[in-house]
């Protein structure tokens, strides 16, 4: 009965399908047109675009404001400052969360499960909640000048790495440790057997079983650290030490903003979270949905 | 439990109580102690320097009685969830319900809905701007219209609110489509045989599987509506009609006057608001693991 039932609804009706296909491609476009008439704006020059308007059709095509975008803004430096940030917060974080997680899924630590919903309410909360204390926190601790010309962890890399290692250590515990629930305890049992401490259960044992995971949220985390600009919008004030998403307003003038250029320099501060999506799609994906797939 | 911590060796103890202290101690000192002194703060009347002086509760009461801007962003953080929550968040959920089929260009049509997710919040609020400006934006242009969409302060929390829930769409339906693609083939099978249409399939037999799935859908939906602050940064500093609690927040500190306690009282509304909904995420999601 089923099996003469299947072929009509695995080839369901032409027009419906089209249908389909046309509202989603509809709906695409409508998610695509926004960044691409950025990027149009981008190669066209301001004198142009100011007569004619956005929508018309290009008189002259030209990549000069990537290149003075490039230099104006000095993005280079930015970007820079960024990955100073960035690269060491998405370490620790991941270092700290595997520790965390792994004494949490697999050692029987008093507390754990107190500890595991304090970390992760943490995560979710507004960063607007805390930041007022923690800026006064931040100008109140003193750093050595060699960490931190400003001399406090206010205006610092490190208080900035520090801050997104807090931030995002809750959600990185959680999927972490329900992705070592789900790795077969039998192994780390053959490991006690053979009387492995714990570090070595953890770093050679249990940490490259999770290389899936660790790769989901290390893209994950990488592209929400690059994209933050609240942090550093309060915690930092030296102009040149700025991550590249807050750079964009160099490119304002006081009086007067060109907007192609602008939107070069967006285009040029959004690149590399698209490259690593188009290129770890799967584990951008992975890394949201593993935080959802247990709940 | 006694029993089993005697395996630990000394040296194992010495390796936990090290990770773990730094664990507790960085999300103590920057997250939940942060989060103690601000509702400490908020009794306050401090401006960062100087001696600090108890003012008990007189920060709700200016607030409330004489800060407009307070009920603007409450109104504006309110419509931000509604906006959300009745229209992106089922969106989101529509198109993963048509893109749970073998499909082709379906991976292109995902890349597609999904690519807004990883712009900045910045560069979104930027592109917003293309759209909306009243002398050289599209939206203008296209329309025949000239309504200044970002400046007047009437429409301009609707236009906002809808690059933010361009955003956001993406976002859930990524994860309503791994949510679909774990639901059983076999019970949509068995709801075809009865004789159910999609429509009727999906509401009774699929949807209601997807609880959890609709549940962490709804906490990132109630987050972000809380959190929403960088698009109405980007586009005017949070001001003229674009006034969120987050900003209100912030100006109290980066701005000219550094009102510590006042800028507190706001962040205490902001929690009592995000634990209510944390707290019942949490109790539900650690209830179904026991």
């Amino acid at each position: 009965m089923s099996h003469a039932a299947a072929p009509p609804r695995a080839r369901p009706v032409r027009p419906l399908r089209i249908l389909l296909h046309l509202f989603l491609a509809l709906v695409a476009l409508g998610w695509l047109l926004p960044p691409a008439l950025a990027v149009y704006a981008s190669l066209r020059p301001y004198e142009e675009t100011a007569r004619l308007g956005y929508l018309s059709p290009p008189e002259h095509l030209t990549l000069g404001y990537y290149a003075e975008a490039w230099t104006q803004a000095e993005l280079p430096r930015y970007y820079l400052n960024t990955l100073i940030v960035v690269l060491p917060a998405v370490a620790v974080t991941l270092l700290l969360a595997s520790f965390t997680a792994f004494a949490i899924a697999r050692l029987r630590v008093p507390g754990r499960r107190t500890l595991l919903i304090v970390f992760t309410a943490g995560n979710l909360l507004p960063p607007q909640v805390l930041i007022t204390p923690l800026y006064t926190l931040y100008t109140l601790v003193p750093l050595p000048a060699w960490l931190s010309d400003s001399q406090s962890l206010y205006d610092s890399y490190l208080g900035l790495i520090l801050v997104h290692v807090a931030f995002q250590f809750g959600f990185c515990v959680f999927v972490l440790a329900n992705f070592m629930r789900t790795i077969p305890e039998e192994i780390n049992e053959a490991a006690l057997m053979d009387g492995a401490g714990v570090w070595r259960r953890y770093w050679r044992l249990t940490l490259p079983l999770c290389r899936p995971a660790l790769a989901a949220l290390a893209t994950l985390q990488f592209t929400w650290m690059y994209n933050d600009f609240l942090w550093a919008l309060v915690l930092m004030s030296s102009g040149d030490k700025l991550p590249v998403t807050s750079a964009l307003n160099n490119l304002r003038g006081q009086f007067f903003t060109d907007y192609n250029l602008l939107a070069a320099g967006s285009m040029l501060v959004a690149l590399p979270t698209l490259v690593v999506f188009q290129l770890l799609h799967k584990q951008f994906v992975a890394g949201l949905t593993l935080g959802s797939a247990k709940g | 439990m006694g029993v089993k911590t005697r395996r630990y060796s000394a040296r194992d103890v010495t390796v936990l109580v090290a990770g773990l202290g730094v664990a507790v101690a960085v999300n103590v000192s920057l997250i939940w102690g942060p989060t103690l002194a601000s509702i400490v703060l908020s009794g306050t009347g401090w401006n960062g320097i100087g001696p600090i002086e108890w003012v008990g509760l007189d920060n709700y009461h200016d607030l409330a009685a004489e800060y407009p801007p307070f009920w603007s962003a409450v109104r504006n953080n309110v419509l931000w969830l509604a906006f959300l929550g009745l229209v992106a968040t089922p969106f989101g959920l529509f198109c993963a319900v048509l893109l749970d089929r073998r499909l082709r260009w379906s991976r292109v049509y995902q890349s597609a809905l999904y690519t807004p997710v990883v712009l900045s919040l910045a560069v979104v609020g930027f592109i917003a701007q293309l759209v909306y400006s009243s002398d050289y934006g599209v939206l203008n242009a296209v329309t025949g219209l000239s309504v200044d969409w970002l400046g007047d302060s009437s429409v301009n929390i609707w236009v906002v609110m809808v690059a933010a829930g361009w955003r956001h769409v993406g976002y859930v339906m990524i994860i309503y489509l791994a949510g679909l693609k774990a639901v059983d083939p076999a019970l949509k099978e068995a709801a075809a045989i009865d004789g159910a249409n999609e429509r009727q399939a999906f509401f009774g037999v699929v949807f209601p599987t997807l609880r959890p799935v609709n549940v962490i859908v709804l906490v990132i939906t109630v987050i972000e509506a809380l959190r929403a602050f960088d698009v109405v940064y980007a586009v005017n500093k949070g001001r003229n009609g674009l006034e969120l609690l987050s900003v209100l927040v912030t100006e109290n500190i980066v701005g000219e006057a550094s009102r510590i306690g006042f800028g507190s009282a706001i962040a205490v509304v902001l929690l009592v608001l995000s634990m209510g909904f944390i707290v019942a995420y949490l109790s539900q999601l650690f209830r179904e693991e026991r």
